[in-house]
């Protein structure tokens, strides 16, 4: 198992008075985690009655990465998401009915149940897709950098991976491609400890799967502790300011858990016990209900946030049972560009 | 007009379309300061600048892979794969990312993007710089897939696939970058999709593809000197859009139907072609459709052994001619 970093003990820098981020920004990446983990759970429960099909990969336990980077980036930054990417997708701002209604592949789905938990994309969002094969997705967040660097344009593209994608020549090609270009991207590890269902460890030449190479291709070491947003939004933010200095790429790698299995389909039988409590005790969320305590927000405000949450999720479950299933005409739609699947005259 | 080879038609297509349109990069391996291992790519880097026209490292998915992120954000990028056997190691983006990217996503993402690749043999560069792989790129929904034969199809098939919306795979015969074409002054823009009857003929229809062309050409003029038949020749130039109704059409006046395939046998464009003429055209068949391939082996690196593979005039003749007489 990886080593915890220094910062996950130090108490004393949580509690640190100096509040650089701000009441109203630490409300948002509340918020936004709180929002990640109900429509996670949700979908959870949707699975139970059957009403969730294919597979899914939740990152329960996993949110403060995809919050703190989500609230950092500005419009006009685009994400790269994996597989497990249900958490990135929605902390762009898309609306849970969209995502919720394409794991339940309804006709309101953000692809109307032609791409399934594993593929969603939210252009709009500038989520520009979520990735299904491992390592796929690297090169692809260089090719927009360089479009963002080729154009002049300030926006970053920030694509998320898992410790697995370490050991995939995709990775290692994306890296040295980035820093030889010198490309606006931000690579994001969530170490998790396990590729699917396997120590990472036990695979991995070195502990620190994707910071111990960063120094390979001229990169600084980073790891940082997952399972705090407010450290990993400080990352998200010091990286962002490199890439649209036009200095280049960074590698960040967040140590963090997922409380479930790998896939629906995962029991996670395979950990050891007691590790999921001791990681639990370093929830995410809870880490961040004392953090608003410390800074004095009342236990009402954070209450009211839940509520107004779960209410997002209630309104969302219930829109999607209600949503048609999609129409069987788009079966041959969007193959090609014309909008249809001819491929011959 | 010009008298142009293969080769340097590659160069007058790219940079006609750079020209035109700022958001037409270029990028590949050696393809810039070097102007590539085939020469094809000469002059664009000093023309373009190191900004659009880029040497990349070895790294086939970062290539592929940088491709389809600029295209989906808004570029239009020409992608060079060396060999095309070298898909075989970047696969990944070919068969499963920029050709399903705008299905998955209900139509949302884009990707306007053009790879061209050194195919085929008579290099004698043995089994993995020699392959004919235009069915690897054909089986899979969601490319566009084209072979030019001559210098004029080259620029205007170029022009096509870079303004095309779709992922197009662009396959340059290695063999073939020496020869020679007439090629007019300006702007050159071809259509996808559309078959060429390059020799009308009233016997037998030939349909060939890349270097089997000029070596079907070369078999119809023995045909017809030697025995007094009289072939059609149709190079098909594109196998996605498929133009099927050239081929329908020629069948039905000729009755017969041959393929020349440099690939290996087994799922070759040909078997594809003869399913549909069978399917859509069987009683204007006046004998069974023969297919003519490469045999189902990795190719040798001995130019006598990589000849007797390969299907020439000779072959292409005979088999014809005994088709016929039988």
């Amino acid at each position: 198992m990886a080593r915890k970093p220094a910062a996950m003990d130090d108490a004393a820098q949580r509690n640190s008075p100096n509040d650089d981020i701000g009441e109203a920004l630490r409300l948002k990446l509340y918020r936004m985690q709180v929002e990640l983990r109900e429509a996670e759970q949700r979908a959870f429960d949707l699975f139970l009655q059957n009403l969730v099909k294919g597979t899914s990969h939740l990152s329960l336990g996993q949110e403060a990465i995809a919050a703190g980077f989500g609230v950092a980036m500005k419009p006009g930054d685009l994400s790269f998401c994996t597989y497990r990417g249900h958490a990135h997708t929605l902390a762009r701002g898309v609306p849970v009915e969209k995502v919720l209604g394409e794991l339940m592949q309804r006709d309101n789905g953000l692809m109307r149940g032609k791409g399934g938990s594993m593929h969603l994309t939210s252009v709009e969002h500038g989520v520009m897709g979520s990735y299904a094969i491992i390592g796929a997705h690297l090169p692809i967040a260089c090719g927009a950098a360089w479009r963002a660097q080729y154009k002049g344009d300030k926006d970053v593209s920030v694509c998320f991976f898992g410790d697995g994608t370490t050991n995939i020549g995709a990775f290692h090609e994306a890296l040295n491609f980035a820093v030889v270009w010198k490309l606006p991207v931000v690579f994001v590890c969530e170490n998790n400890l396990y590729m699917e269902y396997t120590p990472i460890g036990d695979v991995t030449a070195v502990e620190h799967p994707a910071a111990d190479r960063a120094s390979a291709y001229g990169l600084p070491r980073i790891v940082i502790d997952g399972n705090d947003a407010d450290e990993v939004y400080r990352a998200a933010m010091k990286a962002f300011e490199i890439a649209r200095a036009g200095n280049g790429p960074s590698l960040i790698e967040c140590m963090t858990y997922r409380h479930s299995g790998h896939s629906r389909a995962d029991p996670a039988k395979y950990r050891p016990e007691g590790e999921l409590e001791k990681w639990k005790e370093r929830d995410p969320i809870k880490i961040y209900r004392e953090r608003l305590k410390q800074f004095g927000v009342g236990d009402d405000v954070i209450e009211k946030i839940n509520a107004e949450v779960m209410q997002v999720v209630n309104d969302a479950t219930e829109a999607c049972k209600a949503a048609p299933m999609p129409s069987l005409d788009i079966l041959t739609t969007d193959v090609y560009a014309d909008g249809g699947w001819a491929w011959r005259n | 007009m010009a008298e142009l080879t293969y080769r340097d038609a590659v160069a007058r297509g790219i940079a006609q379309e750079m020209e035109r349109d700022n958001d037409v990069v270029f990028l590949g391996e050696d393809i810039g300061k070097a102007g590539g291992v085939f020469k094809a790519t000469v002059g664009l880097y000093e023309k373009f600048g190191p900004l659009r026209v880029r040497d990349t490292p070895i790294s086939e998915q970062a290539i592929l892979g940088a491709a389809m992120g600029a295209a989906m954000t808004g570029l239009k990028p020409i992608a060079e794969i060396m060999f095309s056997d070298f898909f075989a190691v970047c696969f990944d983006y070919i068969a499963n990312e920029f050709p399903k990217s705008r299905y998955m996503t209900n139509g949302q993402v884009k990707c306007p993007l053009v790879v061209r690749t050194g195919n085929g043999a008579g290099s004698r560069f043995g089994a993995q710089h020699s392959q004919s792989i235009e069915n690897w790129a054909m089986m899979i929904p969601g490319l566009k897939v084209v072979a030019p034969s001559t210098p004029l199809d080259v620029i205007g098939l170029m022009a096509a696939a870079v303004r095309d919306p779709d992922p197009v795979i662009f396959f340059e015969h290695k063999s073939l970058y020496a020869t020679k074409g007439e090629v007019p002054d300006g702007e050159i823009v071809d259509t996808l999709g559309t078959a060429k009857i390059v020799r009308p003929g009233k016997d037998a229809t030939i349909l060939a593809l890349a270097l089997m062309v000029p070596r079907a050409l070369e078999a119809a003029e023995r045909l017809k000197a030697e025995h007094g038949i009289d072939v059609e020749v149709i190079d098909l130039r594109s196998l996605v859009p498929l133009d099927t109704q050239t081929v329908l059409a020629s069948v039905a006046r000729t009755h017969r139907l041959f393929t020349v395939e440099e690939n290996p046998r087994l799922c070759g464009w040909g078997a594809e072609l003869v399913s549909i003429v069978a399917d859509e055209a069987f009683y204007d068949l006046d004998g069974p459709p023969v297919r003519i391939t490469t045999p189902h082996i990795p190719l040798p690196a001995a130019d006598i052994l990589e000849d007797l593979a390969l299907p020439n005039a000779e072959r292409i003749a005979d088999r014809v001619r005994r088709s016929l007489e039988g």
